[in-house]
C-alpha cells in the first residue's frame, strides 16, 4: 500500500507528498522529517509568505485609493464631507477597486460557488417543469425547450475545459501527422520551413481573427455554437507549433542504430514508421504536446474573450466591465483557478508521457 | 567460386579538404562456410568494411559481390550483430526477435513465429527473461538477443562487426563459446570484427589484420588450422596457437609502430617557472 502510493505519486509528479507518507508509515523519522521540511514545509511556508506579502500590498492599496478619495471630498466639501464619504466607503456604496486581499477573493470565491448551486437547483427546477412540455413536444417532432439562464462560474470552467480539449486534439491530429511526413521527408521539410517559421510566431489574437474570417463564412447557415467552434480552432493553430516542430525534430533524427536495424532487417516502410521512427521520436513529441496543452490553456483564456464564448475567458472579461464591489475579487479568484487547472492539465500530460515512452536505462 | 568477394573496394568520407579515404583497395573473398576474422585497431575502418557487406553503404569504387551478385543494399540472407546491440528499447526480448522473424518469414503463420521466436530465444537461453525489456537485461543478455535476432532470419552469412567489445572478459568468453556451439551446428559463414587476436584465433579459420586508417588495407591472412572445438584453457599450452599469436601481434605492432612513426612532430614545451603568489585573503580562516 505505501510503496504503491508512493509509486503512483512519483509517477504522475507529485512526489513532494513521498515524506509524509513515510513518515506515516514511521520510516527512518529523521531523515523524512528533514525531506518532509524541505519538500512539502517549505513550500508551504514559501505561500504563507506570498499571502502575507499580497495582504500587505493590497492594504497599502486600498488607503492609496481611501486617501485619495478623503482628500478629494475635504477639498470639494471640508470634514463633514470626509465623514460621510467615510460611511459611504464602509457601506460599499463608493467602491474602492483596487487589487484585492486575500480574504475577499476567498469569499468571491465562496460566492461564486454559493451562485453555482443557485443556479443548478434553479436548472433542476426548471427541467421539472419543462419536462412534460418537452416531452409533448417530442411526440410532435418539435425541439425541447432548453435552459437559457446565465451560465455558472463552473459552467464556464467547464466550457473552457472543453474547448481547450477540443484544441488540443485538433493540435494533436494536426501536427502529428503533419510533423511525421515533415520529418521523413528532407524535401518537404525544407519546402515548408518558411511556412512554419512564419505562422509559428503569430501572436493568439491574430489567429483568432483569422479563423474568425473564415469560419464565419462557413457558418452563414449553421445556427449552432460558432464562438465555440471559433475558439476551438483558434486555440488548437496557436498551439499546435510546439508538436509539429518537436514531431518534425524527432522524426528526422532518429537514432542512427535503430535506422540501421530497421534496413538490416529490411522493414517495410509502414513498419519502419510505426515500430522504429514513431517509438523512437515518442519522448520529443510528448513534450511537444505537453508544451502544447499549457499554450492551449494559456491562450485559451484570450481567445474566449474575444470570442464572447461563455468560458473563463469571458468571465474575467466580464468581471472586468462590471467594476462591482467584488470583481477585481472574482477575477483573481478566476486567476487562481486558471493556474491550478494550468498545472494539473501539464501534471495530466506529464502522466500520459510517462506512459507512453521509453527509457534506455532502467 | 567465392561466396563473398570484394574486388578494389574504396570508400571515404566527407567532401573536399575534409574528404578521408577509410578503405582503399581492399580485396577480400570468403568461401561458403568460412569463418574468417578481421582484426584490427579501433578506428582502422573495421565498421566501414561491415557495413559495405551488410549494404548499409555503398562503395565508392570497386565492387562488393555476394554469391556472384553485387551488392544493392541489405537483406535477410546476411543477418548483422552490431557492436552496440541496437536493440529497440520500446519493445521486449520476444518482439525485438519477432520483428525480424515477421519480417524475413512473411508467409508465415501468427502461431508458427511465436514458436520460431521462442525457439530462438531459447537457444541463447533468454527464456526466462522474453517479457523483459533491454534495459532491464545485462549487456551479456542484451548481446545474445542481438545475436539470437540475427541468426532467426536464417541468414546465410553472419556479419558480426565487434559483438563482444563492449563487454566485461569473463562474459566475452561465455559469449565466445555460446556463438562457436551454435555456427558449428550449421556452419554458416561467418564474418567477425574484433579488435582481440584471442578471440579470432579461437572462432576463426582464418584471421586477417585490417591495416590502420586513413586508406586502410587488408594485410596477410594467418590460416589458423587448429582442431575445433577448440578449448580456451587448452589453446593456451598449443604451441601453434602461440607462434599464431605471438605472429599477428608482432604484425600488428609493427604496422602500430609504422602508422606512429608517420607523425614525428616534436613540441617543444615553453620553459616556465611555477609562480607562488600569496592570496589576499589567504590569512583568513573560513573553515
Amino acid at each position: 500500500m505505501k510503496d504503491k502510493s508512493i509509486h503512483v505519486l512519483n509517477f504522475i509528479g507529485l512526489g513532494f507528498f513521498e515524506p509524509a507518507i513515510r513518515l506515516a508509515y514511521g520510516e527512518e523519522v529523521k531523515k523524512n522529517l528533514i525531506a518532509l521540511f524541505k519538500k512539502t514545509l517549505l513550500p508551504i511556508l514559501a505561500i504563507g509568505l506570498f499571502i502575507v506579502l499580497w495582504q500587505a500590498g493590497a492594504s497599502y492599496l486600498y488607503n492609496v485609493e481611501k486617501d485619495h478619495k478623503t482628500e478629494k471630498a475635504f477639498e470639494t466639501g471640508g470634514d463633514a464631507a470626509v465623514t460621510a464619504e467615510l460611511t459611504r466607503i464602509v457601506s460599499g456604496e463608493s467602491s474602492i477597486n483596487s487589487l484585492p486581499s486575500p480574504g475577499s477573493v476567498l469569499d468571491a470565491f465562496n460566492s461564486l460557488i454559493a451562485d453555482h448551486r443557485q443556479i443548478k437547483a434553479k436548472k433542476v427546477a426548471f427541467a421539472e417543469k419543462v419536462q412534460a412540455t418537452n416531452e409533448q413536444r417530442e411526440a410532435q417532432g418539435l425541439a425541447p425547450i432548453t435552459y437559457t439562464g446565465r451560465p455558472s462560474f463552473v459552467d464556464q470552467i467547464m466550457t473552457s475545459i472543453k474547448t481547450v480539449f477540443a484544441g488540443f486534439f485538433l493540435a494533436l491530429f494536426l501536427a502529428v501527422p503533419v510533423g511525421i511526413v515533415l520529418g521523413l521527408s528532407d524535401t518537404l521539410r525544407s519546402s515548408f520551413n518558411w511556412f512554419i517559421q512564419i505562422f509559428k510566431p503569430v501572436s493568439p489574437v491574430v489567429w483568432f481573427l483569422l479563423v474568425y474570417m473564415i469560419v464565419k463564412t462557413l457558418t452563414l447557415t449553421y445556427d449552432g455554437d460558432v464562438s465555440f467552434i471559433i475558439s476551438f480552432i483558434a486555440v488548437g493553430l496557436c498551439s499546435m507549433w510546439a508538436t509539429l516542430v518537436n514531431t518534425t525534430l524527432g522524426v528526422s533524427s532518429v537514432d542512427k542504430d535503430y535506422i540501421n536495424v530497421a534496413k538490416v532487417l529490411n522493414l517495410g516502410v509502414g513498419q519502419k514508421v510505426f515500430k522504429i521512427v514513431l517509438p523512437s521520436s515518442f519522448p520529443l513529441i510528448f513534450t511537444g504536446l505537453r508544451i502544447t496543452i499549457s499554450v492551449a490553456w494559456m491562450v485559451l483564456i484570450a481567445i474566449e474573450l474575444l470570442s464572447q464564448s461563455p468560458g473563463l475567458g469571458t468571465f474575467v472579461w466580464e468581471e472586468f466591465q462590471n467594476g462591482a464591489n467584488d470583481s477585481n475579487a472574482k477575477i483573481i479568484a478566476a486567476m487562481f483557478v486558471i493556474g491550478i487547472i494550468g498545472f494539473l492539465l501539464d501534471r495530466l500530460m506529464f502522466t500520459v508521457q510517462k506512459f507512453v515512452t521509453f527509457t534506455e536505462e532502467g | 567460386m567465392a561466396y563473398i568477394e570484394l574486388r578494389n573496394v574504396s570508400k571515404s568520407y566527407g567532401v573536399g579538404k575534409n574528404k578521408t579515404e577509410v578503405l582503399s583497395n581492399i580485396n577480400l573473398t570468403i568461401e561458403e562456410g568460412e569463418f574468417v576474422a578481421i582484426v584490427g585497431f579501433t578506428g582502422s575502418g573495421k565498421t566501414t568494411l561491415i557495413n559495405l557487406i551488410a549494404g548499409l553503404i555503398m562503395p565508392d569504387e570497386g565492387e562488393v559481390l555476394f554469391k556472384g551478385e553485387p551488392v544493392t543494399g541489405p537483406g535477410h540472407d546476411r543477418g548483422v550483430i552490431f557492436q552496440n546491440y541496437s536493440l529497440l528499447p520500446w519493445l521486449n526480448v520476444g518482439s525485438n526477435v519477432g520483428m525480424a522473424i515477421k519480417e524475413a518469414f512473411r508467409s508465415m503463420s501468427k502461431k508458427d513465429r511465436k514458436k520460431r521466436v521462442e525457439e530462438y530465444v531459447e537457444m541463447v537461453n533468454l527464456s526466462p527473461a522474453i517479457n523483459k525489456l533491454p534495459k532491464e537485461l545485462s549487456g551479456g543478455m542484451r548481446q545474445r538477443v542481438s545475436v539470437t535476432r540475427a541468426l532467426s532470419m536464417s541468414p546465410d552469412v553472419i556479419l558480426m562487426d565487434e559483438p563482444l567489445s563492449a563487454l566485461d572478459a569473463l562474459t566475452r568468453g561465455n559469449l565466445q563459446n555460446e556463438i562457436l556451439n551454435i555456427w558449428e551446428k550449421d556452419k554458416k559463414t561467418a564474418l567477425l570484427i574484433t579488435n582481440d587476436v584471442d578471440e579470432g584465433i579461437l572462432m576463426a579459420d582464418r584471421i586477417i589484420p585490417l591495416k590502420p586508417g586513413p586508406k586502410a588495407t587488408l594485410g596477410p591472412e594467418y590460416k589458423i588450422n587448429l582442431e575445433r572445438p577448440r578449448d580456451k584453457t587448452a589453446l593456451n599450452s598449443n604451441d601453434e596457437y602461440k607462434k599464431l599469436r605471438n605472429g599477428i601481434i608482432e604484425y600488428l605492432i609493427q604496422i602500430g609502430e609504422q602508422r606512429a612513426s608517420k607523425h614525428k612532430e616534436t613540441y617543444t614545451l615553453p620553459s616556465i617557472k611555477p609562480q607562488i603568489k600569496v592570496r589576499p585573503f589567504s590569512k583568513l580562516n573560513f573553515g
